[in-house]
C-alpha cells in the first residue's frame, strides 16, 4: 500500500523529539489565540514566521500548521463558555454550546465540541493524505496556461464564497494583484518602487499581514471597547449520556463531511462550513424546536465541519500551491521564505516534508485533545486579562517582529500604513482576505499568464481551445454567473448574517 | 437632475477603485509595455489598474442607482487610530538608535493611550513586563541581535 507507506515517512519525520515540541508549541500558541478574542491566526502566523527563520523548514511548518488548526479548537472553548466566540468558525457553537452551558451541561458540550473535532481532525488528514497524490499526478501535467487559470478559478472563487460585495471583493483582489507587483520585474526593471531602495525587492508580506490583520484589528477593537462578561459557566460533568452519544455520532459524520467539502473549494473555508452544518442539523433534525436551546447536534456539527475544513484546506496549497483562504496564503509565504516552492513537485523531492507535516497534524489534534479537554480551567483564567494590557503587547510582537525579518526599520513603518489602510477598508466594508490571496498569488499569476501567451503567441484562445483550461474558466464564469441568481444570492446573504 | 448618492460607503469604495486603478496604470504605462506575446514590465499592471477602475466606476454607478440601499459613511475613531499609529511610528524611529528597552515603553505607553480604560500605572507596568518577555525571547532564548539600550554615540 502506497499510501501507509506515505504515512510511515511521515511518521519518522513528524515523531522526531524537534518536530513532536514545534508541534506541541503551535497546538499550545494556537490554542491560546483562539481563546482571546482579537488575535486571529493569520496576525498570529505573521508574528512568528520571523521566528522560524533559524528552525528547519519541516519544524517551521508544523509549528505555524498547529497554530492554525489549534485557533479552531481554542474558539470553541470561550464560545461555550461565555458566548464570544474566538474565532469567526466558532460562532455557531456558541449558539447552542452556550444554552448548553447555561443548563448546567457546559462540560458535556466541551466534550462533544473536543471529541467531534478530533474525529473530524482525524479524517480530514486521511482524506488530505489520500488526495495528494492523484491530485499531484493531475497537477504535473499543469502548464502556465493551465496554471493561469486555476489561479483565475481560485481568485475568483475565493471572492464569491467570501462575505459581502462581489465587486468590491474582485477589486480587493486586484489591488492585492498590485501590491505584489511591486518590486522588481523579472526581467530586472523596477516597477512600482518610485526609487525606494526597500521597496526594490517587493513589500514584505509578513508586514502587509501584520498590519491589515493584526494592527487594523487592534484600531477596530480600541474604538468598540468591548467590555467582556466575566460570567463563566461553570465546568460540570465531562462525560456525556448514552442519548448524547446516539445523538452526537452521526452529527459528527454529517459535519466532517459538510466541513472536508468546504475546506477545498477556495475561499469558504471553516467559517462557511460550521454555518452550512449548522444549518443542514438543524433542517433534517427531529426535534428543531430545541436548536437554539442546547441542543447537541448543534455543537458537534458545526465543530466537525470547522475541524475537517481547516485540514482539507490544505490540499489545494500541497499539491497546486494554490491557497484557499488567507491563513493559507500565509502558509504560502511561509514556504516561499524557507524556500520551498509550493506545488505538485514539493511531495517528490521533499516527502520527510509533506508527509511529516500532514501526520504532524493528525498528532497535533491528539495533543490538541489533551491541551483542551483537562486544562480548560487554565485558559478560562487567560480571559481575565483585559484588551487594554493586551493590544500593546500584539504591537510589541509585531513591531519586533517584523524588524527581525530583515533587519530593517522600514518594515514597521510599512505595518503602519497598512494598518491604517486595513482599517479605512473596514470602515467601506472591504473584506481584506482577498487583497492577501491576491498579494501573494500576484507574481506567480503575472509569470503562468505571460509564459501562457508566450507559447501561443500572443493567442488569448489558448485559454479556451485546451481542455483543462476551458474546464477551469467555464467553473469560473459559472460561479460569476450564480451570484447573479436571486436564489443562490439570497442563500449567500443568509450565510453571512451571523458573521 | 441632480443624482442622488444612496449608499455613500460604496461610492467612496468606488472612488477609490477608480483612484488607485487609474494611478497604477498611469504608473504602468510609463513602462516598456510589450506585445500579449512578449509582455513588458508595464503589461499586466496595466490592464490590472485598468481593471480596478472599470470595477470602482460599477460600484459608482451601482451606489447612486435608484434600488441601492441608503448608507452614510461610518465614523472614524480618529483618537484609536491616531495613538495607535503614533506609538508604531514612534517605535520605528527608536529602535535603532535607542534600543529595545526605551522603544518598547514608548511604543507600550502611546498606545495604551488610545485605550478608553487608560490608566498610566497599568501601561508602565505592562511595559516592564513586555520588556522582560522580550528580553528573555528574542535576545536570549532566540539570540537575535538587538540593540537592547540605547547607542552612546548616537546621543
Amino acid at each position: 500500500m502506497e499510501l501507509l507507506h506515505n504515512l510511515e515517512t511521515g511518521f519518522v519525520a513528524a515523531l522526531t523529539l524537534q518536530n513532536l515540541l514545534y508541534c506541541f508549541v503551535g497546538c499550545f500558541l494556537g490554542t491560546l489565540i483562539g481563546v482571546l478574542p482579537g488575535l486571529g491566526p493569520v496576525a498570529t502566523i505573521a508574528m512568528l514566521l520571523p521566528v522560524t527563520y533559524t528552525l528547519p523548514p519541516t519544524a517551521a511548518l508544523i509549528m505555524l500548521a498547529g497554530i492554525y488548526y489549534g485557533a479552531q479548537y481554542g474558539g470553541s472553548t470561550t464560545a461555550i463558555l461565555i458566548n464570544l466566540p474566538g474565532e469567526s468558525s466558532s460562532v455557531v457553537t456558541a449558539i447552542d454550546g452556550y444554552q448548553m452551558a447555561r443548563n448546567g451541561r457546559a462540560g458535556v458540550a466541551l466534550f462533544t465540541a473536543g471529541a467531534g473535532s478530533f474525529v473530524a481532525g482525524c479524517i480530514g488528514v486521511l482524506i488530505l493524505a489520500g488526495f495528494a497524490v492523484p491530485l499531484v499526478d493531475v497537477a504535473f501535467e499543469f502548464g502556465p496556461t493551465e496554471y493561469a487559470a486555476l489561479m483565475t478559478l481560485g481568485l475568483v472563487g475565493a471572492t464569491i464564497l467570501s462575505s459581502g460585495s462581489l465587486l468590491k471583493a474582485i477589486g480587493m483582489v486586484i489591488i492585492g494583484l498590485l501590491l505584489g507587483l511591486v518590486g522588481t520585474d523579472t526581467n530586472g526593471a523596477p516597477r512600482y518602487s518610485f526609487g525606494i531602495d526597500e521597496l526594490s525587492d517587493g513589500i514584505g508580506f509578513v508586514a502587509i499581514a501584520m498590519g491589515v490583520f493584526g494592527v487594523a484589528e487592534i484600531i477596530r477593537n480600541v474604538e468598540k471597547d468591548e467590555s467582556r462578561s466575566s460570567s463563566v459557566s461553570k465546568i460540570t460533568s465531562m462525560w456525556p449520556t448514552r442519548a448524547d452519544i446516539g445523538r452526537m455520532v452521526p452529527a459528527v459524520l454529517r459535519g466532517t463531511a459538510i466541513g472536508a467539502f468546504f475546506g477545498i473549494l477556495p475561499g469558504a473555508g471553516a467559517a462557511v462550513a460550521s454555518f452550512s452544518s449548522y444549518a443542514m442539523e438543524k433542517k433534517i433534525s427531529s426535534r428543531p424546536e430545541e436548536f437554539g436551546h442546547g441542543a447537541i447536534e448543534g455543537v458537534a456539527g458545526p465543530e466537525a465541519a470547522n475541524n475537517a475544513a481547516a485540514q482539507t484546506a490544505f490540499i489545494p496549497l500541497l499539491t497546486l500551491g494554490l491557497p484557499a483562504s488567507a491563513t493559507m496564503a500565509m502558509m504560502l509565504g511561509a514556504m516561499t521564505i524557507h524556500d520551498i516552492q509550493p506545488g505538485p513537485q514539493v511531495m517528490a523531492s521533499d516527502p520527510a516534508l509533506f508527509w511529516g507535516l500532514i501526520v504532524s497534524m493528525w498528532i497535533g489534534n491528539l495533543i490538541l485533545i489533551v491541551l483542551n479537554l483537562p486544562m480548560i480551567g487554565m485558559w478560562v483564567k487567560l480571559l481575565a486579562v483585559p484588551y487594554r494590557a493586551l493590544y500593546p503587547a500584539i504591537l510589541v510582537f509585531c513591531s519586533i517582529g517584523v524588524y527581525t525579518v530583515s533587519n530593517s526599520d522600514f518594515d514597521i513603518y510599512l505595518v503602519c500604513l497598512f494598518g491604517a489602510v486595513g482599517y479605512l477598508f473596514s470602515k467601506l466594508n472591504c473584506e481584506p482576505a482577498p487583497l492577501l490571496l491576491g498579494f501573494v498569488l500576484g507574481p506567480l499569476m503575472e509569470e503562468n499568464f505571460r509564459r501562457a501567451l508566450l507559447l501561443s503567441d500572443g493567442d488569448f484562445s489558448v485559454f479556451l481551445t485546451r481542455p483543462i483550461p476551458l474546464v477551469l474558466l467555464v467553473i469560473t464564469g459559472a460561479l460569476l454567473a450564480s451570484i447573479l441568481l436571486p436564489a443562490f444570492r439570497r442563500t449567500r446573504e443568509k450565510a453571512f448574517v451571523e458573521n | 437632475m441632480a443624482m442622488k448618492i444612496r449608499n455613500q460607503t460604496d461610492f467612496a469604495t468606488g472612488v477609490l477603485y477608480v483612484v488607485l486603478g487609474g494611478f497604477a496604470a498611469f504608473i504602468a504605462s510609463g513602462y516598456t509595455m510589450g506585445t500579449a506575446a512578449d509582455m513588458g514590465t508595464g503589461f499586466f499592471p496595466f490592464w490590472l489598474g485598468v481593471i480596478l477602475a472599470a470595477i470602482g466606476l460599477a460600484i459608482c454607478g451601482s451606489s447612486v442607482a435608484s434600488g441601492a440601499p441608503m448608507e452614510t459613511l461610518s465614523s472614524w475613531d480618529w483618537k484609536a487610530l491616531g495613538w495607535i499609529c503614533v506609538s508604531i511610528l514612534a517605535f520605528a524611529l527608536l529602535f535603532e538608535a535607542a534600543g529595545m528597552v526605551l522603544s518598547i515603553f514608548v511604543l507600550v505607553f502611546v498606545s495604551s493611550v488610545a485605550s478608553r480604560k487608560f490608566r498610566w500605572q497599568g501601561a508602565i507596568a505592562n511595559a516592564f513586563v513586555l520588556n522582560v518577555i522580550c528580553y528573555g525571547a528574542f535576545v536570549r532564548l532566540l539570540n537575535i541581535p538587538l540593540r537592547v539600550w540605547p547607542d552612546p554615540w548616537f546621543w
